[in-house]
């Protein structure tokens, strides 16, 4: 119980500690203002990304449109908002999948040994056999293509990832005192896990997942890229991208837009990574 | 697993054509692709196949994968050595100067190099690069037909640069972040302090006697990148035109050439694999210590 209470306490004082350093609120203020502009686009205070207007086609940034418009006249700044939008939900859900069956997998596998941990590593195995890009790319075209599909391909891709993490540190927990107490004690194995075990590893888990969104975006962004992310006309900031490469002479701003907000985001979140890493970090006690 | 995707090689092979097949027709074609199997079926006999060298062909050139493979694969390794090699010398560069002061200006420049790096998309990065150099430098050379190295080396390699410079970009920021924390800490030791105290000077201390402790941790990354490389490579190739072995994958995605896609990918699994192993044994060659244990 107490171990439960102090995470909790850790918790608030994670977020100050990760803001207070440097790369955590540069990263924190970077992904703020991409997820600003994508709640924006979701509660419908843009133009709609969809509708085409021939007669202002390849226009430049301007007032009206804050990042020019594309060559169907729909508007970049709308686009590349609602882009961000679907990024950020194929990377917050894919991530999810992956942390939640990856920790459940490694923490079971490392806990209960034997025939659990032996099948358990063997598809971590397999998986990390395959380069992740080109992992995602077959996955993804596995699947009839939505969203959510191009979700699950990213989630399996990075699963192993976590079962790694999670398992390591429950290798030697399941020896350490206090968890061995708990079995003279009588405690059934679920609550040994949800109340000794899993709390211990929360920090590292939780630091993966704040790593783990910047590769989830730019992975998603690569397979729209590749044609294989959310299918058109769905705004897609790789999708803008590929478009653009054609455009890009005449245009430029249809690159530049989708383009730097996808590094914003992924800068963003990779600046928040560290700073939650730095400030997880007992050996960093005052922060940074 | 990829014959769920919607359509078949009927309809990828003869497009909307394919809608004005009689059932029979089609169910013939069918037969003749083996595709009226279950797919379990499918798979254990694309298997056995495997098993015993035939990697399939490809329905539509009628080429063998194994060709396909063995003209491709050669090109995207020599991409991947020219990335390396690109990603090496930056990202260890970037290191040395970041190391070299901790905390000043010259370590944030480094920091900002690595987080770019780690940071832009390849693919962001290519397509940029391309259409800049193309209109500004009106330098191109992906535009013409892809050279091989016997037929014009300078063009192949010309062709072969700037997907390099891409993917070393890209490969550069892991190994400098690794690199320059092991080159920190390598510095603080004991023998490092002895060197500097009998006198060596600045630049031979860092090239030979900091940076040869801290290669182990180098080369560990590197090793782990190469995943990153072959995944890149998908893009990279698709951007510059390049006839490798990512883009024989995404030809064949687009084309539903089941074969192809698996054996390529099976193909480039194994690839990294060996990698894997080679960087295990590159170990006992640069760290004296693991070949004495």
């Amino acid at each position: 119980m107490t171990a439960v209470a102090t995470t909790a306490a850790g918790r608030s004082g994670l977020l100050r500690r990760t803001l207070a350093s440097r790369s955590g609120a540069v990263g924190a203020a970077l992904v703020g203002v991409v997820v600003l502009g994508a709640l924006a686009a979701v509660l419908g205070l843009l133009p709609d990304p969809l509708a085409q207007a021939p007669a202002e086609r390849l226009s430049g940034p301007s007032a009206a449109h804050w990042f020019g418009t594309d060559q169907f006249g729909r508007d970049v700044f709308a686009r590349s908002a609602a882009g961000a939008a679907a990024s950020l939900q194929i990377a917050v859900v894919a991530v999810a999948i992956a942390a939640v069956a990856g920790t459940a997998a490694g923490v079971a596998a490392g806990f209960f040994r034997g025939w659990s941990d032996r099948s358990v590593l063997g598809v971590t195995n397999v998986l990390f056999a395959f380069p992740p890009l080109l992992l995602a790319l077959a996955l993804a075209s596995a699947f009839t293509r939505t969203w959510l599909t191009v979700a699950i391909a990213i989630a399996i891709v990075y699963t192993p990832i976590f079962v790694r993490v999670a398992r390591g540190p429950v290798l030697s927990l399941r020896e350490a005192d206090f968890v061995r107490a708990t079995t003279v004690l009588g405690f059934s194995p679920l609550r040994t896990l949800t109340r000794h075990v899993l709390p211990n590893i929360a920090p590292i888990v939780i630091v993966q997942v704040t790593l783990s969104l910047s590769w989830a975006v730019l992975t998603e962004a690569s397979l729209s890229f590749l044609g294989l992310g959310t299918p058109p006309p769905a705004p897609s900031l790789g999708a803008m991208v590929l478009e653009a490469r054609v455009l890009v002479n005449i245009a430029w701003w249809t690159m530049a837009a989708p383009g730097a907000v996808i590094v914003a985001l992924v800068v963003g979140l990779n600046l928040l990574g560290d700073g939650v890493r730095d400030a997880m970090d007992p050996r960093n006690g005052s922060g940074r | 697993m990829l014959r769920a995707i919607p359509g078949d090689q009927v309809t990828a092979s003869l497009g909307t054509e394919a809608a004005a097949l009689t059932p029979a027709q089609r169910a013939a074609l069918e037969a003749y692709y083996g595709l009226d199997q279950p797919l379990p079926v499918q798979f254990l006999s694309w298997l056995g196949a495997v098993a015993t060298g035939n990697l399939g062909a490809s329905q539509r050139s009628g080429e063998s994968v194994l060709a396909m493979t063995a003209s491709a694969l050669p090109i995207t390794l020599e991409l991947a050595v020219l990335s390396l090699v690109i990603g090496l010398v930056l990202g260890v560069a970037a290191a040395m100067l970041s190391a070299s002061r901790p905390n000043s200006a010259r370590d944030a420049a480094g920091q900002a190099v690595g987080l770019a790096g780690l940071s832009v998309p390849a693919f962001l990065l290519g397509s940029a690069l391309l259409a800049l150099s193309a209109r500004f430098l009106g330098y191109n050379p992906n535009a013409e037909q892809f050279a091989a190295l016997t037929a014009d080396p300078g063009l192949h390699l010309q062709q072969l640069l700037m997907p390099a410079i891409v993917l070393g970009f890209g490969l550069a920021a892991p190994i400098m972040r690794t690199a320059r924390s092991a080159l920190l800490e390598v510095r603080s030791q004991d023998y490092v302090r002895t060197a500097r105290g009998k006198g060596v000077g600045p630049r031979r201390l860092a090239v030979r006697h900091v940076l040869p402790g801290a290669l182990v941790p180098i080369l560990t990354m590197t090793g782990l990148q190469f995943g990153y490389l072959l995944g890149g490579a998908v893009v990279v190739e698709q951007i510059f035109s390049v006839p490798g072995i990512g883009r024989q994958v995404l030809l064949g995605i687009q084309q539903k050439e089941y074969a192809v896609v698996q054996s390529t990918v099976l193909v480039i699994a194994l690839t990294f694999v060996l990698v894997n192993l080679c960087t295990d044994l590159l170990y006992r060659v640069i760290d004296p210590r693991v070949r004495a244990s």
